[in-house]
């Protein structure tokens, strides 16, 4: 008896999840990433000169982190399998290729929010200073965490397209940037004279830093949460597509 | 049963399978063979399930492999051109995993890993990871994946290839033993592979069919008897 969906996807995502701790990556990235979000907290953020019980600092960094960090996670997901061949013993194997994509996305996605969880010393540090908005701290993480998983979803779907890990990297980073861009003021006030508004509006909607921007302070909205899961859907679909595709080479 | 009905792939105006068919019963050995760049792989890629065909149909004991993959692929143990594994993963470990795909639970599972590593001998390398071990071994982990959940099709993209003569006469062996209840379609270009362990032997030259029949006939349509020579004067002039 083959096991069922959801069972194929545990089994499938917790080798993926393993594969990250048998290599040193892991620990270097969890490092890395806490190190980088401390230094931004502190140091480009001013925590202590702010003098506020919030983490507002902290959270308005992450894109920034991600921007590097996620596509150095995601560059090897599928490049990996496509140039050792191991792709074909994985979709030779009773699987669906909706099941594999989606576990590999999860067990990386479950790592991200690991090193996410690692930060909790912030938090207590915050607490301890004075009396923050614990709510909002949590919508903010949540926040943060689906975020990570848009840029992980880009970069999942670009390292489909590549055999080589620093192809799939340098191309994930720049889609990634061209997403964050889009929701910069800068960039809008450019093409504000040239499109007419709606598509401008439709433009900044689609930026994942938008979307960002009221939940690192703590108010979460549904649209804002649907906008991520639509915006992840939509880039694993498109990596199912880009593995068939790419199956020939 | 293995049916393969005018199975054609292209890889843009390269049509690198061109309308093959044929049959495969329980019991059989068939060798494919064909010289480099015949189609070999692409067709076993086609008949475990990695490539869509461009037309033509794969029937694994009369499942479609692409209206219904699920069942067909649980069919069938595979081990792909140059045996691709997990290498940060202990022997044990990837093999779990298969096991674990392959719907096996428990006890069940633990005796199937048992098994397999026993046949393919495997003991002493189970808690090593994959990338510190030999070439020979590595293939030997391939071996034992493809054969783990007892599969009564196994498909087996040049077993033998960058193996010692020692392992190749142990891989031999091992296909010959497992023959016995099995349906095994082993890809080769290596001649001496087909007269040891082959019931019947394909040969393909730009995706087309060119001999099917057996290894004995295949000798005997040579003066020398040779099997090079046979193959030479059949794929040489294409």
């Amino acid at each position: 008896m083959l096991p069922g969906n959801f069972a194929s996807l545990m089994i499938v995502t917790r080798r993926e999840l393993g594969a990250y701790f048998a290599t040193p990556l892991a620990y270097v990235f969890l490092v890395v990433f806490l190190v980088l979000s401390g230094f931004a907290t502190f140091e480009l953020g001013g925590f202590y000169q702010r003098n506020q019980a919030d983490l507002v600092t902290f959270f308005s960094y992450h894109p920034w982190l991600y921007l590097y960090l996620v596509p150095a996670i995601s560059m090897r997901i599928w490049s990996e399998e496509r140039k050792s061949g191991s792709i074909e013993l994985l979709l030779t194997l009773p699987l669906r290729l909706s099941t594999t994509v989606l576990a590999k996305f999860l067990a990386a996605w479950f790592f991200i929010g690991l090193a996410l969880l690692l930060t909790f010393p912030l938090w207590i540090t915050v607490n301890y200073l004075g009396n923050p908005d614990n709510g909002a701290i949590l919508a903010a993480y949540l926040g943060s965490w689906l975020m990570a998983g848009a840029f992980l979803s880009i970069g999942c779907c670009l390292s489909a397209a590549s055999k080589n890990q620093v192809v799939a990297f340098v191309l994930s980073v720049s889609a990634c940037f061209l997403f964050v861009l889009l929701g910069m003021p800068q960039l809008l006030q450019v093409i504000d004279g040239v499109l007419p508004q709606k598509m401008v509006d439709g433009i900044a909607q689609l930026s994942l830093l938008t979307h960002f921007d009221a939940i690192s302070r703590g108010v979460l909205d549904v649209r804002d949460l649907l906008f991520y899961l639509y915006f992840i859907a939509c880039w694993l679909v498109a990596t199912a597509i880009v593995i068939e595709q790419k199956k020939a080479e | 049963m293995i049916e393969v009905e005018n199975l054609v792939r292209q890889f843009g105006s390269f049509t690198a399978v061109d309308n093959l068919s044929f049959k495969v019963e329980p019991g059989e050995v068939l060798g494919f063979l064909g010289p480099n760049g015949a189609g070999k792989s692409t067709t076993m890629k086609m008949l475990t399930g990695f490539l869509r065909p461009t037309s033509g149909y794969v029937r694994v004991f009369g499942v479609d492999m692409w209206q219904n993959p699920l069942p067909a692929k649980a069919m069938i143990g595979y081990l792909p051109e140059g045996a691709p594994s997990y290498g940060e993963m202990t022997v044990a470990g990837f093999l779990d995993f298969i096991a674990s795909v392959r719907g096996l639970r428990g006890d069940e599972k633990k005796r199937a890993i048992a098994v397999a590593a026993e046949k393919i001998a495997l003991g002493d390398v189970m808690f090593q990871s994959i990338e510190t071990l030999s070439k020979g071994y590595r293939r030997r982990v391939g071996l034992a994946q493809a054969i783990l959940h007892d599969p009564r099709v196994l498909v087996l993209d040049e077993p033998t290839d960058g193996l010692d003569p020692n392992q190749k006469h142990q891989v031999r062996e091992l296909i010959r033993n497992l023959a016995e209840d099995k349906l095994v379609i082993v890809s080769t270009h290596i001649l001496e592979e087909v007269s040891a362990v082959c019931s019947r032997a394909i040969i393909i030259a730009r995706g087309k069919l060119l001999v099917d029949e057996t290894p004995a006939a295949l000798q005997a349509r040579s003066d020398s008897g040779r099997l090079d020579d046979v193959f030479r004067t059949l794929t040489g002039g294409v």
